[in-house]
Order: C-alpha cells, then sequence, then structure tokens
C-alpha cells in the first residue's frame, strides 16, 4: 500500500523548487519535472507584487482569524477554519474548474468583484490540462 | 511525458508571467534604439470644491500618449453610484477599471445594506484597493458626493493615501487650478459661484498646463440631483478653414477618352425583406 499516495491526497499546495534533491515517484531525484533544470523559477519574484498578491488571500485571512481569535476567543477562528476546510474539499474533478460557492460565501467575497474576477478567469482560461495528467498529479502519482 | 504545462488551475486576476521577458526586451530595445509603448495617460486638471448645497467636480478633456494627444474628448468624470462621482488623472486604464470595479462594489454593498451608499464607503473601497497594489496602479483620483451626512470631497492618490477637504485639485494642471482655488475660495458659496470657480480652476489647467486641454466638464452633485454638463464649456475650438482649397472643374486638360462597356447578365433575383422596425 503506497501511504505516500494516500498523504498525497490532501494536495492543495504547489512544490516549490528546493535545494535538496526532490524525491519523484520511484524514490530517485526526478531531474526532468523539478529541480536544476525545471523551467519555472519559483526562488526569484519577477515583480514586487508578485509574493504579496500570491500569499494576499491568505494573508487576509490570517489577519481576520488572529483578530477574531482577540476579539471573541480561540474557539471562533477553530470553527470557522473547520467550515473552510470543509467548504474547500467541495470540489469537481481536478480538470474542471470549480467555482468555490461555499468558500465564497464563508469569506463573504460573494458579494465583491476584484481584479480576480475580471482578468484571467480560471473558467475562461484557454488551457485545458491534460484530464488524465491532471487527475494523476492530485492523487499524487504523478 | 516529460513536461507538463497544467497541473491544476490557479487562481484569477493579476499574472506576472510576463514581467521578466518584459525586463529583458526592456534592456535590449534601448540598446537597438527604439523605445517602448508608452501607456495612456490623462495628463490632466481635475479638480472638485464643496459648496453650500452639494459638490462640483470639474475635468478637461485631454488624454495623451507621451507627446500625442490621443483623445481630444475623453470623459474624466466618471459614475460611481447615483449620488457619488470620481474624477481619475494618471493611466486612462487604471482609473477607467478601478472606478468601474468599486461602482460595482458600491452597488453590491448597497443591495446587501438596502441604503444609498456613503462617499466615506467608497473612500475606503478604493484606497484599500490601491494600497494592496503599491502605487503600481496609477489612479490619482477626485471622488465628491453627497450622502446622508451631507457633501463630502476626497482626494485619493495612487498609493493609497486620502485627503478630505473641501476643495481639491489633482493631475499635472493641479498647481495652476489650485492657484485659482486659494485665491477666490470661500466657504459656503452659491451654486453658480461655485460653478464658475471650478471652470475658471481647470481652464487654469487647461492653457497652462500642456498636458490638460480641450473642453471643461462640470458634474454638480447636491442631494437628490446630479448635473453631468458635458461640455459645460468649449475652450478650444478648432480653427475653421477661411479658404476653399478645392481644384476648379477644367483644372486638369483631358487628352484622351476610352469607354468600355462591361456586359453583365442578370442570373438570379431575390428580394429580402429586412426588419426595420
Amino acid at each position: 500500500m503506497n501511504t505516500r499516495g494516500l498523504r498525497s491526497q490532501l494536495k492543495d499546495s504547489v512544490p516549490v523548487t528546493g535545494l535538496c534533491p526532490q524525491a519523484g515517484p520511484y524514490g530517485v531525484q526526478d531531474s526532468l519535472r523539478r529541480g536544476f533544470s525545471s523551467v519555472k523559477n519559483e526562488l526569484l519574484p519577477s515583480h514586487p507584487l508578485e509574493l504579496s498578491e500570491k500569499n494576499f488571500q491568505l494573508n487576509q485571512d490570517k489577519m481576520n482569524f488572529n483578530t477574531l481569535r482577540n476579539i471573541q476567543g480561540l474557539h471562533a477562528p477553530l470553527k470557522l477554519q473547520m467550515e473552510y476546510r470543509a467548504a474547500r474539499q467541495i470540489q469537481r474533478l481536478p480538470f474542471l474548474p470549480s467555482s468555490n460557492l461555499a468558500l465564497d460565501t464563508l469569506r463573504g467575497a460573494d458579494d465583491t468583484i476584484g481584479f480576480e474576477d475580471i482578468l484571467n478567469d480560471p473558467i475562461q482560461s484557454e488551457m485545458m490540462g491534460d484530464p488524465h495528467i491532471m487527475t494523476e498529479y492530485k492523487l499524487g502519482v504523478l | 511525458m516529460a513536461t507538463v504545462s497544467v497541473c491544476q488551475y490557479y487562481p484569477g486576476g493579476f499574472s506576472f508571467e510576463n514581467c521578466k521577458r518584459n525586463a529583458l526586451l526592456e534592456a535590449d530595445i534601448n540598446k537597438l534604439g527604439f523605445s517602448s509603448p508608452a501607456a495612456r495617460k490623462t495628463g490632466t486638471t481635475i479638480c472638485g470644491v464643496v459648496y453650500k448645497d452639494g459638490v462640483v467636480l470639474g475635468a478637461d478633456t485631454r488624454a495623451t500618449e507621451g507627446m500625442i494627444v490621443a483623445d481630444k474628448n475623453c470623459s474624466k468624470i466618471h459614475y460611481i453610484s447615483p449620488n457619488i462621482y470620481c474624477c481619475g488623472a494618471g493611466t486612462a486604464a487604471d482609473t477607467e477599471m478601478t472606478t468601474q470595479i468599486i461602482s460595482s462594489n458600491l452597488e453590491l454593498h448597497s443591495l446587501s445594506t438596502g441604503r444609498l451608499p456613503r462617499v466615506a464607503t467608497a473612500n475606503r473601497m478604493l484606497k484599500q484597493m490601491l494600497f494592496r497594489y503599491q502605487g503600481y496602479i496609477g489612479a490619482a483620483l477626485v471622488l465628491g458626493g453627497v450622502d446622508c451626512n451631507g457633501p463630502h470631497l476626497y482626494s485619493i492618490y495612487p498609493h493609497g493615501s486620502t485627503d478630505k477637504l473641501p476643495y481639491v485639485t489633482m493631475g499635472s494642471g493641479s498647481l495652476a487650478a489650485m492657484a485659482v482655488f486659494e485665491d477666490r475660495y470661500r466657504p459656503n458659496m452659491e451654486e453658480e459661484e461655485a460653478k464658475r470657480l471650478v471652470r475658471d480652476a481647470i481652464a487654469a489647467g487647461i492653457f497652462n498646463d500642456l498636458g490638460s486641454g480641450s473642453n471643461i466638464d462640470l458634474c454638480v452633485i447636491t442631494k437628490g440631483k446630479v448635473d453631468y454638463l458635458r461640455p459645460h464649456d468649449v475652450a478650444n475650438k478648432k480653427g475653421v478653414k477661411t479658404g476653399s482649397y478645392r481644384y476648379k472643374h477644367g483644372t486638369t486638360g483631358v487628352l484622351t477618352k476610352t469607354v468600355t462597356p462591361l456586359n453583365l447578365e442578370v442570373v438570379e433575383e431575390s428580394v429580402q425583406t429586412m426588419d426595420t422596425s
């Protein structure tokens, strides 16, 4: 039984190309897909706003939860985070874009419009991932 | 399969994929002697003043692209909500999109609260968005409106700082307009006097600043009524040609003339009725 495969079903983070050899599916380093020859250089941002924009939602949530903890005690953010985790799991198949309606409603973003709704709308994306590859990535088999 | 292009969908919003490429191109282009394209700006004069019953906003109508006038009659006073209007200076696309996004958000907010939106709400939304993008969205705005607490006027800078004042000017012609305001502003003016003051301030910007020109637009906002005067004053009329430069018939002499008839047969004739209702 592949325990690594089960753990990777909760994949919700992008693997960072680090300096230590990343173990691929067979235990040896995966030089074709990760590491030195990887095209996307995630260590250096190409624009001062890139990092802050990538983590904006996370930072907002962290700030809000901290404020809530200071005002109402530890239980309130814990309960809310449990609801967030449950809502985040309501997704369609990996290669189909999900609307994330429950998550948006919880965050209060269902009645606001920002640049993330107008520019680069994932529902109108011109690139489609190969269904097999995307499902394998989601399950950690890739 | 060695490379995978997309492993998961990334959220929308700004994409920084081309930034490195653009930086490299920028460096190379200067070596070759070309210049990269400039964004269309509204080198502008915009101003606003609070008078007895409300707010008067004014703007010129020129949009520039580097040294060229891109639009001789562009509209710089944007609608935010029925009682709030916003003048925009800086990059034209940025002011347009920012005011449209805030207008949509305010509409949703007012539907959710069931009340007429307040100017302070619009101000807060704008400053939070502009601060989030750390000044990369080049939009300098003059926001004015009348709500349940009376008339309000704010000026909002591209980095996200705001000022609440009785009279404000922004844009490249702001110094010229501010000079007029500092000379003739008094609190609690009448509507005609306020309109004249704003018109003169914008005219000062138009005639003394290269980035501003053409006509003067005015927007008078009072409790329950908005007067959008576009154009309020055509300060720069295009000149009328004094003579006709067309050549008279017979200027060019005709030497030879050949006529070749084209014989066409009617093959098929069909009538399609058009619905012009």
